[in-house]
């Protein structure tokens, strides 16, 4: 890219996923092969299985806030304030009105809107004891907004709805505004409060698409001929992105560069997933970066544990990589669930440190591989040592066919 | 109820909505936004805690009365004489 303000660099991370509650610890679990899944209760399911999150809210948020605010604006918050100390950016000396948040997010306000019928059902559904905190916490900017109001932030925030692929779709909108000179930091990624909402569960229940297994950290099964459907996970991944110039000025460390970005739509179901359109959504991405697919090294893939989801996403990912052995193909939803709204960005970041110590993390509970999914680079059950990790692509697809892929690469000082 | 029960209901709904706030120095007289942090959508906690709590309409009109401890005791005392603590 020859205008160096249009190159775009991650510069801090913060996270919280149900195995590990900054970078490194997540990381670490994610080599050791530790599971995020345990038992979890919720109302009318009764007892499933959930990744669940067990970050302190009050690190950077009071009693209060917590109380006003949402799940999602909690793990937000959480995320935007660990990202803006990890990029080591002065925050009192920040413009705050050239920061932008964009947070993707697969659905927002069914835990809130669950929780006052279930409190008007005490009163025989009396809506005058409807709470009037019902609407702010449940407009679509919320999490976003709440950002702005931990940190200060005067510049623009949204969430960008974008049902499983909203991770992607975070970085990219941030990716875009740095790109358009509208903001000069973006706090981006994802964030999902979806194991507060029984809906989800009942909803992939209905659809026979629930996970259930005895064991907990065995439930989570992409690409496994014994998989029986999704875990559903909470967490977050956002990241502060700046212009490359930008954050070689102030010194910053940088974890990488997104050099590539493509989302599309299939335009065929509401929920089953066409392999022809991610497959061209990788294509584009990679043609972005101007890059062949020769040159990825490891593909973070979306599989979700549903059979057609993982054999559709197995037959794009063949299409676009063939059988090249140098690729490694891994899956982050085998250890912590479906993130939702985070998955895309939770499971870019866990690779991110792969740059560094050239270990792909692996696809954990691959006991018996589906032939269907047959794609011999898939990293199964134990980390890979890589000759080399430059680039990084990580797929994120969602209901209604929307699709996207992120491209993020070594930084190595050019 | 008696005020002082009133009171013990009023100060628990008060440690719910701003749990922050250390409420056992509260002084009755003086003014409840004077003393903690307590805006406007707080102050609307108070008012549903009681309608859920105890089935207590307090109409718009009426929120001045609900200005610091003394006062709203005061105005809940005929509302609430038959409800039980």
């Amino acid at each position: 890219m020859s205008d160096p303000n249009q190159r775009i660099v991650i510069t801090g991370i913060g996270l919280t996923a149900p195995n590990g509650n900054s970078l490194a610890e997540y990381r670490a679990n994610l080599l050791a092969g530790k599971s995020g899944v345990s038992k979890y209760e919720i109302r009318y399911i009764g007892e499933t299985l959930a990744g669940v999150c067990n970050f302190d809210p009050l690190k950077y948020q009071k009693r209060k806030d917590v109380r006003r605010g949402t799940r999602a604006g909690s793990i937000a918050i959480y995320c935007a304030n660990e990202a803006v100390q990890h990029c080591g950016l002065s925050w009192p000396d920040v413009r705050k009105d050239r920061v932008g948040v964009f947070i993707g997010i697969t659905e927002h306000g069914n835990v809130e809107t669950e929780n006052e019928i279930f409190e008007i059902s005490k009163f025989n559904y009396d809506t005058s004891v409807w709470s009037h905190h019902h609407n702010p916490r449940t407009v679509a900017n919320s999490p976003a907004g709440e950002v702005t109001l931990s940190l200060g932030i005067t510049g623009p925030h949204l969430c960008i709805g974008a049902a499983c692929a909203a991770g992607n779709a975070g970085l990219i909108q941030g990716l875009q505004l740095l790109r358009l000179g509208e903001v000069d930091l973006a706090i981006a990624g994802g964030v999902s409060e979806s194991i507060h909402t029984f809906g989800i569960f009942a909803g992939f229940k209905s659809q026979g698409a629930l996970a259930t297994n005895s064991e907990p950290t065995r439930a989570s099964r992409p690409f496994d001929l014994d998989r029986n459907g999704i875990v559903v996970a909470e967490g977050g991944g956002l990241v502060t992105l700046e212009r490359l110039p930008d954050a070689l000025k102030r010194g910053a460390t940088i974890c990488g560069e997104i050099v590539g970005h493509a989302m599309n739509s299939d335009a065929t179901d509401f929920v089953l997933p066409d392999p022809t359109r991610q497959a061209e959504c990788m294509s584009l991405a990679l043609s972005r970066a101007g890059i062949g697919p020769e040159a990825i090294d490891i593909l973070s893939s979306h599989a979700t544990a549903t059979e057609q989801g993982d054999i559709e996403e197995s037959l794009a990912i063949h299409k676009v990589f063939g059988d090249r052995a140098s690729l490694a193909v891994n899956n982050t939803k085998s250890f912590i669930g479906h993130a939702m709204g985070a998955a895309g960005a939770l499971e870019l970041l866990g690779n991110l440190p792969a740059f560094d110590d050239h270990l792909a993390h692996a696809t954990i509970n691959l006991d018996r591989p589906d032939p269907r999914c047959a794609l011999p680079q898939i990293v199964a059950n134990t980390p890979r040592k890589m000759d080399r990790v430059e680039y990084i692509l990580n797929n994120s697809f969602g209901m209604l066919g929307i699709n996207s892929a992120v491209i993020v690469k070594r930084y190595s000082g050019e | 109820m008696s005020a002082d029960q009133i009171r013990q209901v009023v100060m628990k709904i008060l440690c719910r909505i701003a749990p922050d706030n250390d409420l056992t120095a509260l002084k009755d007289e003086v003014p409840f936004r004077e003393q903690m942090e307590l805006d406007s959508m707080d102050f609307l906690d108070i008012v549903m805690e009681l309608r859920k709590l105890y089935r207590v309409q307090i109409p718009e009109e009426d929120y001045g009365f609900l200005n610091t401890m003394a006062s709203t005791v005061q105005y809940l005392i005929p509302k609430l004489q038959t409800a039980t603590a």
